[in-house]
C-alpha cells in the first residue's frame, strides 16, 4: 500500500522520524487560503498524488503569502499528474533550506534483508544522478537480524559523502528511520529531500512509504487510511473498487476480460492472448483456491468494465474442484441475468469432465467452451474480433 | 532418488486447521509418510482425520516420531514463529504453504536460519531447506508430496521441475503428462520477493540427482533470479537439457501481477521483464517456451534430440 505524503509524514512523525511541523489538506483554493493565513506565509502547495515527478509537472509551489497560495492552489487542484488527477494538495509551513540530501530504506530481494541507499545529492532525480555521479550514490545492506548500530549509520552516511558538521543527528534519523521502518512493517522509506534548514536541523522535507499489504493486519492505523483514499486518486477506478472487494486485479487496456486461477496462470494467460493477436482488458486472478463464490464475484467485475467484449476463463484445478468452478460461473450468469458478453472457459484438472459436462449440459447461450488455453485464447480473440 | 523429500521422509505437518487436516490426509492417502500434528493446546490428542498424534511442540513430535520435515499450514501472522520453531528443533525441510505472509518476517526468518558470508551471499548448508512460504510445495511422484500439488496430473520420471507459481506449475507438469514425461521432483518455490530455496537453490541439487536427466524451470517477471541460475547452467552442467518459461510478457511495468514479487519496477536496471530474461536465458543456451505448451514441446525436443 503506497501512501500520499501527507499520510507518510504521519507515519514519520508517529515514529519520532523528524520532519516538517504539521500541514493541512485542502480541497478547494478557498481552503487553502485560510491554512495559508492561519499558518502565516510563506507556505508551501504540494499536490498528493501516488506518483513521483510533482514538482515538474508543477504539483509544487513556494507561496509568499496567502493569496499565492490559493492561486497555487487553483492552479493545482485538477491537475493531471502522469494520470493522476491531484484531488487534495497539502498546504504547509514553507522551511528555510540550507542543504538538500537523499536517504531511502527498502526491502531487498537479493540480499534478502534491507537496503540504505544515501547520497549528498539530495531534492533531484536519484536515479539520474546513479548513472552520472554513482560515486555518489550510497547502498549499502542491511541484516535485519543485526539491525541498525551508530557504526553501520556512520558506514551508510560515510559512503553517501554527508556532511560531517550535523553527523550526530544524521545518525540519529538514519536510527529512528530504521526502528519506525520495521515497527511500520514499510517496504520503502524514502525521504527526498532530506534537508538541512538554515538554522542547523536535519529534517524530512518528503515522504514516500508505502507499507506492506501482508502486514496491515498488525498495522491498524495505517490499515484505516485507505477508506478516505477516493477512487481516482488511487489511480484507476476500476483498480481502486477491485481493491475494495479484495480482487487481485490489474486493469489493462484490451477487450478481452481474463480470469483465472492463480497470478502465474493469469499471467500466463495474458501471454496467450496476445499471442493469438488479442489485447486483455485486464488481470484477474481468483486464488488458488477458487471458489463458486469467487468465481461468481470475479466474472461480475470483469464483465462490468465496459471495454470487455468477451471475457475469457482459465481454470486448472488443482484443489479447486471444476465442477465447482462450473458451478459458480453458472451462478454468476444466473445472478446478473442479462449478460451480453460470450465468455470462452477453460477447464482442465480437478474434475474437469464433469465441470465441462455440466457447463454444457446448461446449454447457456454465452458459453463457448474450449479445451486447452491457446483454444480459449483464439476463440476469445476471434468472438473480440466479431463483437 | 528425488531431491530434498523421498519415501522414507517423516513429515510433521504445523496446523491442525481445516486446510492442515485436508492435505494432511491427501498427502498421507499418496504414500507420504505423515507421521504427527503440531498445536500448542491439542498435545496429546488423536488427529481426527488424519490419524496420527497430535504434539504441543514440534521438538516433542520430532522426539517421538522421528519427523524430519514440517509441512507449516498456520495462518500468516504465526507462519514465522512456526517457521523458526522447526528450525530450532533441527526440522531439515520445511515447507512453508501459506500465503501473506508479511516480508518483514520473512526477512528476519531467512536471516536466522542461514548464515550471511562476508560478501553478503548465504551460506545454505548452514540451515535447513526452506520451501515457500506460499508456495503449492514439492512432490516427488510414487514417493512423497509434502503440500498442495495435485498428484494425479503426474507420474515418476526423470525430469525435474521447478516454478514460481502455482497453478502455472500444473499447467506445464499437465502439458509434459500429456506428452508422456514424467516428474523425478518437482518444486514450487512461491512468488514472495523472499522466499526460502530459491532456483539456485533448487538446479544444483537437481544436478547432482542420479534420476534427474532434464530440468525444466518457470519464472515470471520481476527480480533476476532467471538469470542467475541460467547462467549457473550454462557453466556448470551444459549438457542437460534444461528449458524454461517466463510468464508475462504481456505485463505492464509498475504493476503487481497478483504475486507479491511480480512486479517489474519502473526504473529498473533492466532484465526484469519476460522479455529480458527470455533474451538472457537463450543467449546462454536455455530454451525458452513462450507459453507452457510451447514449453513442454520444446522438452520434448531437446530429451529427444
Amino acid at each position: 500500500m503506497d501512501l500520499m505524503e501527507f499520510q507518510g509524514k504521519d507515519v514519520f512523525r508517529a515514529h519520532g522520524i523528524p520532519t516538517t511541523p504539521q500541514g493541512q489538506i485542502a480541497t478547494t483554493a478557498e481552503e487553502a487560503h485560510r491554512l495559508a493565513t492561519e499558518y502565516g506565509a510563506p507556505v508551501m502547495v504540494k499536490a498528493q498524488v501516488l506518483t513521483g515527478g510533482r514538482g515538474k509537472a508543477g504539483g509544487v509551489t513556494y507561496c509568499p503569502d496567502a493569496a499565492a497560495a490559493k492561486e497555487a492552489a487553483e492552479a493545482i487542484l485538477g491537475l493531471d499528474i502522469k494520470g493522476h488527477v491531484v484531488h487534495k494538495v497539502l498546504v504547509e509551513k514553507a522551511s528555510d533550506i540550507a542543504e538538500e540530501y537523499y536517504l531511502s530504506l527498502l526491502h531487498d530481494r537479493v540480499s534478502k534483508g534491507y537496503l540504505a541507499i544515501c547520497s549528498v545529492e539530495g531534492g533531484v532525480e536519484i536515479e539520474e544522478v546513479n548513472r552520472t555521479q554513482p560515486e555518489k550514490v550510497a547502498k549499502v545492506t542491511i541484516d535485519p537480524t543485526a539491525g541498525m548500530t551508530d557504526e553501520l549509520a556512520n558506514q551508510i552516511l560515510d559512503s553517501g559523502a554527508m556532511p560531517a558538521e550535523t553527523r550526530d543527528q544524521q545518525v540519529d534519523l538514519l536510527k529512528t528511520l530504521y526502528d519506525g521502518f520495521v515497527a511500520a512493517d514499510a517496504t520503502l522509506f524514502e525521504i527526498n529531500p532530506l534537508i538541512k534548514t538554515t538554522d542547523g536541523r536535519i529534517i524530512a522535507l518528503d515522504s514516500k512509504v508505502s507499507i506492506d499489504d501482508n502486514a496491515l493486519f498488525r498495522q491498524p492505523e495505517i490499515e484505516s487510511l485507505e477508506g478516505p483514499v477516493p477512487p481516482g486518486e488511487m489511480g484507476d477506478d476500476l483498480e481502486a473498487k477491485a481493491k475494495e472487494q479484495d480482487l487481485q486485479y490489474v486493469k489493462l487496456d484490451g477487450d478481452i476480460g481474463i480470469m483465472g486461477n492463480g497470478a502465474g496462470l493469469v499471467m500466463s494467460t495474458l501471454d496467450v492472448v496476445a499471442q493469438a493477436g488479442g489485447e486483455a482488458a485486464n488481470f484477474l486472478d481468483a486464488g488458488g483456491g477458487a471458489t463458486a463464490e469467487s468465481m461468481a464475484g470475479g466474472i461480475a467485475f470483469v464483465l462490468g468494465d465496459p471495454a470487455v467484449k468477451v471475457m475469457m476463463i482459465n481454470i486448472f484445478g488443482g484443489i479447486t474442484r471444476c465442477d465447482d468452478v462450473a458451478n459458480g460461473v453458472l451462478g454468476a450468469l444466473d445472478m446478473l441475468g442479462d449478460v451480453t458478453q460470450k465468455l470462452v472457459v477453460r477447464l482442465d484438472g480437478n474434475s474437469a469432465d464433469e465441470g465441462r459436462r455440466i457447463l454444457e449440459e446448461s446449454g447457456h447461450p454465452n458459453l463457448v467452451s474450449a479445451s486447452g488455453m491457446i483454444e480459449a485464447a483464439e476463440k476469445a480473440v476471434a468472438l473480440a474480433k466479431e463483437a | 532418488m528425488a531431491i530434498i523429500i523421498d519415501e522414507t521422509t517423516k513429515v510433521l505437518i504445523q496446523g491442525t486447521g481445516g486446510q492442515g487436516t485436508f492435505h494432511g490426509k491427501r498427502n498421507k492417502d499418496y504414500g507420504t509418510k505423515v507421521v504427527a500434528g503440531t498445536h500448542p493446546k491439542k498435545g496429546g490428542q488423536n488427529w481426527e482425520g488424519v490419524d496420527v498424534p497430535i504434539f504441543s511442540t514440534v521438538q516433542e513430535a520430532k522426539d517421538e516420531t522421528g519427523a524430519n520435515a514440517s509441512m507449516v499450514m498456520v495462518p500468516a501472522p504465526f507462519t514465522k514463529d512456526a517457521i523458526l520453531e522447526a528450525y530450532e528443533a533441527g526440522i531439515e525441510v520445511i515447507v512453508a504453504i501459506t500465503e501473506g505472509v508479511p516480508v518483514h518476517d520473512m526477512a528476519q526468518v531467512y536471516n536466522t536460519l542461514y548464515h550471511r558470508n562476508e560478501d553478503g551471499t548465504f551460506d545454505m548448508s548452514s540451515g535447513p531447506v526452506l520451501i515457500g512460504p506460499n508456495c503449492p510445495g514439492l512432490i516427488s511422484p510414487g514417493k512423497s508430496n509434502i503440500g498442495i500439488i495435485p498428484e494425479s496430473i503426474t507420474k515418476p520420471g526423470t525430469v525435474g521441475l521447478v516454478s514460481r507459481s502455482g497453478t502455472l506449475t500444473y499447467q506445464i507438469m499437465h502439458e509434459l503428462n500429456l506428452a508422456g514425461i514424467g516428474i523425478s521432483t518437482c518444486v514450487g518455490i512461491g512468488g514472495d520477493p523472499i522466499i526460502g530455496s530459491n532456483f539456485m537453490d533448487i538446479v544444483p541439487k537437481f544436478a547432482e540427482d542420479p534420476e534427474t536427466e532434464a530440468i525444466v524451470f518457470v519464472g515470471e517477471i520481476g527480480g533476476t533470479e532467471e538469470q542467475k541460475v541460467g547462467r549457473w547452467i550454462a557453466e556448470n552442467i551444459p549438457d542437460t537439457p534444461c528449458v524454461a518459461y517466463v510468464a508475462g510478457f504481456s505485463a505492464p511495468p509498475g504493476k503487481q501481477m497478483g504475486h507479491a514479487g511480480a512486479i517489474v519496477k519502473e526504473g529498473s536496471d533492466g532484465g526484469e521483464t519476460a522479455a529480458d530474461k527470455k533474451a538472457a536465458l537463450e543467449e546462454m543456451g536455455i530454451s525458452v517456451g513462450i507459453n507452457p505448451s510451447e514449453t513442454a514441446q520444446l522438452m520434448i525436443k531437446r530429451l529427444n534430440a
